[in-house]
Order: structure tokens, then sequence, then C-alpha cells
């Protein structure tokens, strides 16, 4: 594009090579009907995931569907604080600013009763001792502090059991 | 060419605001619904197609968590289009053409109101001229109004004519979300909202989901005892700029029409996607339709206008309507972007 | 489930982005910048305003950029009697299509006439109301706020006109 031929004007003129276009868009979200639910009994301090009617699944946290069917999932059913570390990665970048000193652990913890597993923070124990397997509990925060979100839950920690057999959590690994 | 048919067509009941559900569970009922209107489980479909916009949701990639409402494990064959709905349609008629796929689906959504929808459709302009002033979409609509009214291409009237006609067709139709008999006279009483357009101009703020499933050839057949056919399927596009087009007419809806063949035999019926009134009388003409053809029996999209969704609607009301045997060739058409900018134009015959 | 039973949250959503203009939308905002309008040449010969970098019939690179008046001719226009939050002007104005002087095909932009909607008409002749050009040794803090919604001068931007005004002689 160096052809482009410029009034007399612009000759020489230090040319403006981007523009700022701000924008910001408020929203109300709603998680829906599931999600509501499932954070409501968070702050009661209880984890509930849904079991699909057809292959038994059990979700969590629950999006209200089957992605495997493709159906509703409507039976509740309550998960253990503990579950097992399916898999894990060791964070060195510090993508959450100073909120975590790193390196951190980032793991997907298959909760005691559900067949897939959630995202939580692992702490308490040095990052290069975390394994597959390894059996966890969730730490809440204070019970005053506790609401509809997952950041109830503070993290995960080694609860001290032998670790799971693999056969136990390898569909999700 | 491959023989391809629209065999089944699902709605949800359109809203001004489905606050208590999210996507999936808004879609998940209709997705069911056509299936079992279509007579197949999920596992025989061969291709999904959807459409939606992320910035209704205000979520990066939100489509991809719709699909849950479908099930897409172990994993589907699968496609999305930021356009309205009818564009998937179109994506999946290729697809099909190709060979590729016997039996397709195609759903679209549009909640629009977790944010303000005029703010939020001013986003799909020119982010450098136009963007920066956040012209939202009713002004840029009266913009076209007045150029037609005042080149003398239609009346305020004839608008209003057209909020009538549309509110009384929905009568009939128990997913629109206006309806009811208003006069002409009052209509053009009402105080100006965007001036030269008024409330009854413009559509309804809508949340709402539609899903239509296809079948070629053979499976059409054994599927459906009365398939709508697609004879005739294209879409065209005008420059993004205003300053660049005639805004009088639709010169790309003529294009769209002469290439589906709308002319080449009489219609029965269309569904025109016009979300003011005075896109229909634009659409109207650009189609060459005569007076006896009927228009939006559904109550188009004044009456119901789900984003990204409205336009996939008026091809499974027209397909509906061409299976039940109202009409026997039904033009539907759909369109994006500001003022007609992009049409697409589909017709629908029984056998 | 009762509609009070379903969790819900602000979510704000920003886009804190400068895109690059290329030579051409970089041309007009330069000039804009300076307090002058340009257009470019069609193949046709006809000049379009704003400029974009294609001819929209035939396709072909468009590369003649050209001054025309920042004083022009209203050729549609849509009264905005409740302006939404981020639009141009917080009391009721109009859109206009405007056809400046010199141009052929008309822009998009808003017209103020003090909140009066029967002093606007198609037809009528308009002038750009211009930012001041920023001081020499004017901080970039003192441009405008990171947000855009606060001009204080001319920086290469659509709102480098404020918006059009009536008046202006042919």
């Amino acid at each position: 594009m160096s052809d482009i031929q410029l009034p007399e004007r612009l000759e020489g003129v230090e040319p403006v090579r981007s523009i700022r276009t701000f924008a910001s868009l408020t929203y109300q979200y709603t998680p829906g009907r599931a999600a509501s639910r499932f954070l409501k009994e968070v702050e009661r301090k209880r984890l509930v995931g849904q079991r699909c009617p057809v292959c038994k699944k059990v979700y969590v946290p629950p999006r209200g569907s089957c992605p495997t069917d493709g159906v509703a999932t409507e039976e509740e059913v309550e998960l253990g604080h503990t579950g097992t570390i399916v898999s894990f990665c060791v964070v060195n970048v510090p993508f959450m600013a100073n909120l975590m000193e790193i390196p951190y652990v980032g793991a997907l913890i298959q909760l005691d009763g559900s067949d897939i597993p959630i995202m939580h923070l692992i702490q308490e124990v040095p990052y290069d001792e975390v394994h597959m397997g390894m059996r966890v509990e969730a730490v809440w925060v204070p019970d005053g502090e506790i609401s509809h979100t997952l950041e109830s839950i503070k993290y995960f920690r080694p609860n001290g059991e032998p670790d799971a057999p693999y056969d136990s959590y390898k569909e999700n690994a | 060419m491959r023989d391809v048919a629209i065999i089944s067509f699902a709605q949800t009941k359109h809203q001004r605001a489905v606050s208590d559900i999210n996507e999936v569970e808004m879609l998940m009922p209709i997705l069911g619904e056509a299936l079992d209107g279509a007579g197949v489980k999920k596992d025989r479909v061969d291709f999904v197609c959807s459409g939606s916009s992320d910035y209704l949701a205000g979520q990066p990639f939100s489509f991809v968590m719709s699909l849950d409402a479908f099930g897409p494990w172990p994993p589907i064959s699968e496609s999305h289009v930021d356009m309205d709905g009818a564009w998937a349609v179109y994506e999946a008629w290729v697809k099909m053409q190709a060979g590729k796929a016997d039996i397709a689906l195609v759903y679209a959504y549009g909640k629009s109101s977790p944010g303000d929808i005029r703010k939020v459709l001013s986003r799909q302009l020119d982010p450098y001229y136009l963007g920066p002033l956040w012209v939202d979409p009713v002004s840029l609509a009266a913009l076209q109004a007045r150029v037609g009214l005042e080149a003398g291409a239609f009346s305020a009237e004839q608008m209003a004519e057209v909020a009538a006609a549309s509110r009384r067709n929905a009568k009939a139709n128990p997913y629109a979300q206006l309806s009811g008999d208003a006069e002409v006279a009052a209509l053009l009483s009402e105080p100006e909202f965007v001036a030269p357009l008024r409330k009854h101009d413009c559509p309804p703020i809508s949340d709402g989901a539609a899903v239509v499933v296809l079948a070629a050839d053979g499976a059409a057949r054994e599927l459906s005892e009365h398939p709508a056919w697609i004879r005739g399927f294209d879409h065209r596009i005008e420059p993004h700029a205003l300053g660049s087009r005639d805004l009088t007419t639709s010169v790309s809806t003529k294009q769209a029409a002469a290439k589906a063949g709308v002319g080449d035999k009489p219609v029965d019926l269309a569904e025109l996607h016009a979300p003011f009134t005075h896109q229909e009388l634009i659409l109207r003409d650009a189609l060459g339709l005569s007076d006896g053809v009927s228009i939006n029996p559904s109550g188009g999209a004044l009456c119901a206008n789900p984003m990204m969704t409205a336009g996939l609607i008026r091809m499974g009301e027209a397909a509906n309507r061409v299976t039940n045997g109202e009409a026997s060739r039904a033009v539907a058409h759909a369109t994006s972007g500001p003022c007609l900018q992009q049409n697409l134009v589909c017709v629908l015959e029984g056998e | 489930m009762a509609d009070q039973d379903v969790l819900r949250a602000p979510n704000v959503v920003e886009y804190p982005f400068s895109r690059t203009t290329g030579p051409v939308i970089g041309a007009f905002f330069t000039a804009l910048r300076e307090g002058f309008i340009v257009g470019i040449v069609a193949r046709d010969g006809t000049v379009i305003v704003p400029p974009v970098e294609y001819d929209p019939h035939t396709s072909e690179s468009l590369t003649e950029l050209v001054e025309v008046g920042d004083t022009g001719e209203v050729r549609s226009w849509a009264w905005v009697g409740e302006p939404l939050d981020g639009q141009p002007l917080g009391r009721p104005f109009a859109y206009a299509l405007i056809k400046l002087d010199g141009a052929d095909t008309p822009m998009v932009h808003a017209v103020d006439t003090g909140g009066d909607p029967s002093k606007i008409s198609t037809g009528m002749r308009v002038r750009a109301k211009w930012l001041p050009a920023k001081p020499a040794g004017a901080s970039e803090e003192e441009q405008t706020d990171p947000k855009g919604a606060v001009r204080t001068y001319r920086e290469g931007h659509i709102l480098d006109i404020e918006c059009f005004v009536p008046g202006g002689q042919a």
C-alpha cells in the first residue's frame, strides 16, 4: 500500500497508526437453575451433583444436562468433601497476579460419589509431592465467610489416605 | 444436487426475559422435541450446526457450552456460525450436498435479556467509524426508514399496517411474544420512539431458541410423509457502509431471490425476517411477491425476535406450512447486519 | 423453580482495545487530528467518505485520498430522544447521514440541535464541531481518560468531530 496518494496537507505529517476503541458492556449473568441449586448448596457447606437418568453418571458442578445423552439431570446426589487427584499442573507463571505464590498446584479432583472432576487448588503439600491418585479433602473458609461460590473452598489438601487405585479414576485421566 | 428437506421444527415460547434458566436449559427441551418430531435419536444425526453470538451472553465461546444440551459425547461432527441459525442451515445443506451427512440438526438461540441489546448490537459495526459512536440498530433502521419515506418508497401508514397485520397473524401463534388487534390509526397516534420509527415499527426484545432437523434423499422420505424440500437456497451481502448502499431497496435480497429461483413459479406464502416494519415492505418488493402471497402468517420478527434465531424460525415456520399442506411453495428469508446488509433466501416446496 | 431461587450477578465485559488503522483509515484519522476531512476516490471517480480500502463495486485497491469539506447536507436523520450511555451526546440528538461537500457518499455522525427535533430536517446544512487541537506539551493523560468517555483534544478519532451542528455555507 505504498502507492497511497495523500492530499498535500498530510504530506510529511506524522500518521495516526492506531486508535483506542475502548468498550464496556454490562450484563446480568444467570447461571441457570442447575448451577444455582449447586451454588446454594455450597452456601450450606454441601456439595451436590446431579445424576443422568440414562447413563447414571453424576456431574458436578451440574450444568443441568448430561453431555453424553443430552437429557436433563434432575436427581441430586450429595458428594463427599474428599476426592482423588485425577490430574494436576504446577504453575510457575503468575497468572493470578499476586494472589498466589508460585509455584502452586492446580488439579482436577474427582469428588467421592461423582463421575467428573472439578478444578481446584492443592495446598499444604510441597508441589513436587503432588501426584495422580492422591487422596485430598476440601478446606473450607471459616463458616461465616461461606457463600454461593466455589471460593468457599479455600483449597484441597492431602487427607492422609492411601492413594486411590488407578481404575477408580482412569476414565477421567 | 441432493434433495434436502426440513423434516422437523421446534421453538421455545419467546419471552422478553427468560431469566431463570441458562442457554443449555433453554435448548434442551426443544432439541428433544425436534428429534422426536423427526422420529430419530441423536445417534442418527450426522452433523450438528448452530448459530449464536457470544456478545449476547457476554461469554467468549459460549456456544461450546450450549452443545451440552445436545450431548456431544462420544464426539460429534459439529460446526457453528456467529450468524443467525438460517446460515447454519445453509452450512448444513452444503455439508449434505457434499455427501457428508444424511441427517443434520441445526439450532440457534439468543438471550438478549442479560445485556442492553441496543448497546450490544452496536458492537457488530465497523469499529473505526461507527463503533465509537455507539450507533444502535434502532437508529440505523430509522435512518433507513426516513430515506424510504422521503423517497416515497413507502408510507408511515403502510408501516403501521405491517405491524397490525403481524400482530393479528400472531394471534394464531402460541410461541409469539406479541399479538393482538391493533388499529392502524391508533398505532400512528403513538409518539415516535426513534423518529421516524414508533415502537410498533421495532421488534420486541426476546429470549428464545429454535431447532430444525434436515434430512437428505431417502432419509427424508423414510422419516417424513411430507418433507419440506429445499428447492432454492442463496445468500448475498452488501457493503457495510450505509453510504455505499441504496437503502430504499435490497439489492442483495433481489440477487439471492433470483439465484434461489423465487420467481420461477408462484409463491403461496413467505416468512420474512424483517425486524422493522419498513424492512418488510422493502423485502416484499425485492422478492417480487404479489399481493396474493400470505406474508408472515406466524407474525414474523415483529412479534418475536430472538437474536440469531428469528431467521431460523422463518425457515421452520415456512417448512411447517409446506408439511401441513397450507402451502405448496413457500419462501423463507433471513437477514443479518444493519439495515438488511446480508440476506438469505430459501425456497421450500412439497412433493 | 421459582425465579427468586436462581442466582444472578452483574458481569461487566470490557474491551480495552487499540486497533491498527492501516494507511487509508489512518490517513482519515490523521486528517481529523489536523482538523480536516479526507475521502478516497473510487474507480468510478466518486469520492467515498469515510474512506474505504477497496472499491465497493470492483474490489480494486483504492489509493487516492482527497480533502473534502467539513460542511455538508443532512440526507437522513434518526431522532434519539433518550440517548444510551456512551452515545455522542447526553441530551436528545440525531444520528444523521451527512453528505459532506466534495463527497459523493454520506457518512454517519451525530447532529446536535440543542435537544430540539424541530431544528433538523433532510437537506439541512450542517458543519463539523471540532474538538480543539492538542496544545504543544500536553501530556497523554490530559488527552483523554483511558476509557475514552471524556475527550479534550483531537487525537485521530471519529469523535475528534464532537458532532455536527446546523450551519455551514455551501
